[in-house]
């Protein structure tokens, strides 16, 4: 196995981890402490994020720094500020943010704290998916915990600066993990995301200034804090530094969560890693960054996991959740889940979207089913360019119209197999192919 | 009112971390149907909307958006089957028919007819490097055979 530094999984292998106590020993609260105990100012803190490079974890990549310096100067803008922290995580394939939460609440409490004296807050909401049981359970004990301690909560620590956290439930909408879709989910509203701009750092939760990050983006910025810029540059690629969580899923022999440094070729993480693909079968198809970034082919499988490199495959790096295809798996059958997935969570208020979803689910359930028409590849395709890039609400268009334009680019062979022999290999021969005429 | 005391003052205090009472909803919605009956029939959600100062109809809108609120009766166990990607890539379709066979309900979307089970499908619950997977009653169940579904379920009351 190759040797890197790894930070991300220390503290969570270890007994009782999640525990104040256990914690604090491992470190926990140090980079804190060090912020509180010398004369670095908020900007300072800011400035050391900036230069660190550190990239959000949460799909898109913006740079965390920048996205703090974008809050109001809070001496001019006297208004409440917030930090909602993104712990959504319901795009398929990703399962990382919940390790860290159910293992190591008290270095995500730590995160929050950071971002809560860098952008000067006055209070943060960590917004968990309704169905992590466990991980809100272990967060909310550990805010209590550190509340004891006097973490959180008025003068934390005997300094002048205070912060409370308050813990908020969702309720199973893939939609309320899109940064404004969770602010009106957190507001007690159905999750339809708001129109940009104006953007949540001038008007978030209640009309206040707010920042929306990502769990593992906060997870990174008390080793940032403790460890420094240029250490944390030392991992990773210039445009992406340090390491990320890589969870890998699907026909692989071993899946799991796994610390990686950005930049590490796909290969590795599949063979060094997750054991390569199961029952010694060859590789079909992968989809490297969570359901949003399309299929991409065998012989991509040498890209590098950063920003930049899958940008050039065509793809994005999302949420770095791998899912692996072996050779006996059904392209279209996978599409078609996932555009089930996007017409079911799709919130409705844009056509686009609302019409798009449902016609690429329906095309590819016929194709599926061996009812398509030779036509329906390029109807595929027109779909998804009437719904992205960019003309919708939010990116949720665009996340089912790239899966989409990645299996006609990459697997179209797929497609044209399945409509001249009657769509899924199981499925053939059990019924005529009706090629019935349906119109859009 | 009917809702009991208790869950009031439960209410009571939730509503104090936030600087707007209605934010208070979703989380208040999740206590109503953990504590009464697993659902939220249209008398607990008349009154959500009288304690949070809002019309049932909105309430029911918020309510109606979000899959883990069941709006009707539900079996005494809800066993949801993720059948995303990850899991399907795993078997999920096999562990669905497990669950029907060993529920008695006819497909997902559906109660049992001796009403001990309701059976759903589940969009990815995150647990993907864990596949596949089921949730039995709020509790994650992972890396699963068809078989132990038998066994889990078998082990319910
Ligand atoms: C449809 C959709 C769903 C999303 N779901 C999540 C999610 O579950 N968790 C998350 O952190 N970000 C999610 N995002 C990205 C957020 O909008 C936002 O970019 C992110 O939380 C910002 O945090 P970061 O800068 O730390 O990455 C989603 C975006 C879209 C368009
Ligand atoms: S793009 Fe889709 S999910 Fe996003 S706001 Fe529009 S309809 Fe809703
Ligand atoms: S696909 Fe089933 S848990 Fe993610």
């Amino acid at each position: 196995m190759s040797g890197f530094e790894t930070y991300l999984l220390e503290r969570t292998q270890a007994k009782d981890s999640h525990l104040l106590k256990v914690a604090r020993g491992l470190g926990t609260y140090g980079a804190l402490k060090k912020i509180l105990d010398t004369p670095l100012t908020p900007k300072d803190v800011i400035e050391e994020l900036k230069e660190s490079g550190l990239r959000g974890r949460g799909g898109a990549g913006f740079p965390t720094g920048l996205k703090w310096s974008f809050m109001p100067d809070a001496d001019k803008d006297t208004r409440k500020r917030y930090l909602a922290l993104n712990a959504d995580e319901s795009e398929p394939g990703t399962c990382k943010d919940r390790v860290l939460m159910r293992e190591d609440p008290h270095t995500v409490i730590e995160g929050c704290l950071i971002a809560a004296f860098a952008m000067r807050l006055d209070a943060v909401y960590i917004y968990v998916r309704g169905e992590y049981r466990v991980p809100y359970e272990r967060l909310a004990v550990a805010i209590e915990e550190a509340r004891t301690a006097g973490l959180v909560g008025p003068r934390i620590l005997g300094s002048d600066f205070s912060c409370e956290i308050h813990m908020h439930k969702g309720a199973g909408a893939y939609i309320c993990g899109e940064e404004t879709g969770l602010m009106e989910s957190l507001e007690g509203k159905r999750g339809h995301p708001r129109p940009k701009p104006p953007f949540p750092a001038g008007f978030g939760l209640w009309g206040q200034p707010t920042t929306v990050n990502n769990v593992e983006t906060i997870y990174n910025a008390p080793f940032i804090l403790e460890r420094g810029a240029q250490w944390f540059r030392s991992m990773g690629t210039k445009k992406s530094p340090g390491n990320f969580l890589c969870g890998i899923s699907g026909h692989v022999e071993k899946p799991g969560v796994y610390e990686i440094p950005l930049g590490m070729p796909a290969r590795q993480i599949l063979d060094e890693f997750a054991g390569g693909v199961w029952k010694k079968r060859a590789l079909k198809a992968w989809i490297p960054g969570g359901s949003s970034t399309g299929f991409l082919k065998p012989d991509a499988i040498d890209t590098s996991m950063d920003h930049d490199s899958l940008k050039e495959a065509q793809s994005m790096f999302g949420t770095g959740a791998m899912i692996i295809l072996d050779e006996t798996a059904s392209v279209v059958r996978s599409a078609l889940t996932l555009m089930n997935f996007y017409e079911h969570e799709s919130c409705g208020q844009c056509s686009q979207c609302r019409e798009g979803t449902q016609w690429l689910a329906q095309i590819f359930q016929r194709i599926h089913d061996g009812q398509g028409r030779m036509e329906d590849i390029q109807l595929l395709e027109d779909l998804a360019n009437g719904m992205a890039p960019g003309k919708t609400i939010c990116a949720l268009s665009d996340a089912a119209a790239i899966p989409t334009h990645s299996v006609i680019r990459n697997f179209k062979d797929e497609l044209v197999e399945y409509v001249r022999e009657g769509g899924h290999p199981d499925l053939r021969g059990k019924q005529p192919a009706v090629h019935q005429e349906v119109g859009v | 009112m009917a809702l009991p005391d208790e869950l009031l003052a439960e209410l009571d205090e939730l509503i104090l971390n936030y600087p707007d009472r209605r934010a208070g909803l979703i989380p208040a919605l999740h206590r109503c149907q953990e504590e009464l009956g697993g659902w939220l029939s249209p008398e607990i959600l008349e009154d959500c909307a009288e304690y949070f100062d809002m019309e049932p109809v909105e309430v029911y809108g918020v309510a109606s958006f979000y899959p883990m609120f069941h709006l009707k009766p539900v079996g005494k166990h809800v066993v949801g089957v993720c059948r995303n990607v990850s899991c399907e890539l795993r078997g999920a379709s096999d562990i669905t028919s497990r669950v029907c066979r060993v529920t008695g309900a006819q497909a997902p979307g559906r109660n049992s007819t001796d009403m001990r089970f309701y059976v759903e499908h589940l969009e990815c619950q995150g647990a993907c490097a864990d596949a596949p997977m089921i949730v039995v009653d709020g509790v994650y169940h992972e890396n699963l055979e068809p078989d132990d579904v038998d066994t889990i379920l078998g082990e319910l009351s």
